[in-house]
This record gives structure tokens, sequence and C-alpha cells, in this order.
């Protein structure tokens, strides 16, 4: 049982640790504080975080995460962009640790 | 419905903003420190990201595509095969490696090639670990 399924909403934690000395995070800048969608479970895989500095590894569940590419990167970012289709919403889908996400 | 997929590598590709006079979009390489702190506007400068945080980051999205084949020098087959040579006898894993990578100062990061910024991780990391001391390395470097 994992704590999140598909279709449920989360948030991205709006945390920094980069700030507070050396680490290695996998979750990129630009979804942090960001709220998404659960797409998949993709498994549980040793925290690359712990990996990273030969520090011994619990397993964390790792889950598709999808974004709103206009929640990421408004429209208005970018001059004489297309709005896509009517309905059309295009997404950016990302690989996101438990330990990340909080329910939205 | 387009998706771009990114994730461990940090990264992800959008598809669908233009660049202006049409050039083509770009996906990951070097540039100089100031170009590379141009950050979006919404994603202000107040924003902490890592120097090597690069996903998303404007100056990337609208430069020539760097379609050249990139052929591999014996250095570049050397440090690789170290690195799966550490791995084997497990004294670094490549979480260890990306670690390394992430942590080489943000001038030398950039100014740095693919292969001399693992060269510089597997020596930090081997340092770390105490298989080669620093006087090691430092005789090693200079009689080479």
């Amino acid at each position: 049982m994992t704590r999140f399924a598909a279709g449920d909403r989360v948030r991205v934690r709006d945390d920094w640790p980069e700030t507070r000395g050396p680490v290695h995070i996998r979750t990129p800048h630009y979804v942090r504080g960001l709220e998404g969608t659960i797409r998949a479970h993709l498994g549980r895989y040793p925290n690359p975080e712990d990996l990273a500095f030969a520090r011994p590894a619990p397993e964390l569940d790792l889950y598709h995460v999808s974004f709103s590419r206009r929640a990421v990167w408004p429209d208005d970012l970018a001059e004489g962009t297309t709005p896509g289709p009517a309905g059309s919403e295009d997404e950016i889908v990302i690989e996101i640790y438990e330990t990340w996400l909080e329910a939205a | 419905m387009r998706r771009a997929v990114g994730g461990s590598s940090g990264g992800a590709c959008l598809s669908t903003l233009p660049c202006p006079g049409g050039a083509a979009r770009y996906i990951g390489g070097m540039g100089t420190d100031e170009t590379i702190r141009q950050d979006q506007p919404g994603q202000p400068e107040d924003r902490p990201r890592a120097h090597h945080d690069l996903g998303g980051v404007s100056t990337f999205m609208c430069r020539g595509v760097d379609t050249e084949t990139h052929t591999l020098t014996d250095f570049d087959r050397e440090v690789d095969a170290l690195r799966q040579l550490l791995s084997l006898k497990g004294l670094m894993s490549v979480d260890e490696l990306r670690r390394g990578i992430e942590a080489i100062p943000e001038a030398e990061y950039h100014a740095l090639g693919y292969y001399e910024r693992w060269i510089r991780s597997i020596a930090d990391n081997l340092l770390r670990r105490g298989v080669i001391t620093e006087d090691e390395l430092r005789t090693a470097l200079t009689e080479s």
C-alpha cells in the first residue's frame, strides 16, 4: 500500500536543502512548491540522497508526477506563443520520491 | 497532448515555446556563468537553484542545437573505464559520482568538459573514502 495513488493531487515541498549544506537531490528546482497529479507508482528504490554520500539508504516510493506545463512555464513567458487547441494541456512528467511530496 | 519527461537527470524538454528567429531549442550544454544565471521570469533569481540544476533555465531553450558527433578521446575512455572499475569494486556508486560532479564550484563546473567533471568527482570520492591520499594524488600528478 503506497501513500499516494494515481490521480491523487500532491504538492512538491518548497524546500531548498542545497542552501543548507552539501546535498544530492533529484527534485528539479522548477517544480518545487507546485501542485501536480500522481500518474503512477514506479517502485521502491534506495534513497539517492543517501546513496550519494555512501550512507545507509532506506527504500522510498518513487512516483511519476505530472504538472501542467502552464504552471511550470506560463505562456506569457514566451513572445509569440500560440496556445494549443482547446482542451489541450501539455504536461511535464517528473520522477519524484515520496519524501518530496505532500497531499494537496 | 504532448508530454515532456524529466526526472532523475533533473531535466525536462519543453517543446511548446518558440524561440526568437526560429532558433532550434537547445537541451543541455555549457555557457558563461553570466548567461546561465538568467532564469525565467516567474522563476526569480531569489529561488536558490543550485548551479548545476539547469532544467528549464531559459538560456538553454533558444540556442542552436549542437548536432556534431563527439568522438571519445583516450582520456574519455580511461575515465569511463575507471568509473566502471570503481563501481565493480564497490568504491564509488553513480550517485556518489553525481554528488561529486555537482560539488564542483560553479565557474569550474562550466569550464570543464564532461569527462573532466567525472575525473574531478572520482578524485574527490577516492579522497573522501581514503582510497588515495592527497599526497599520493599530488605526487602522481607531478610525475605524469
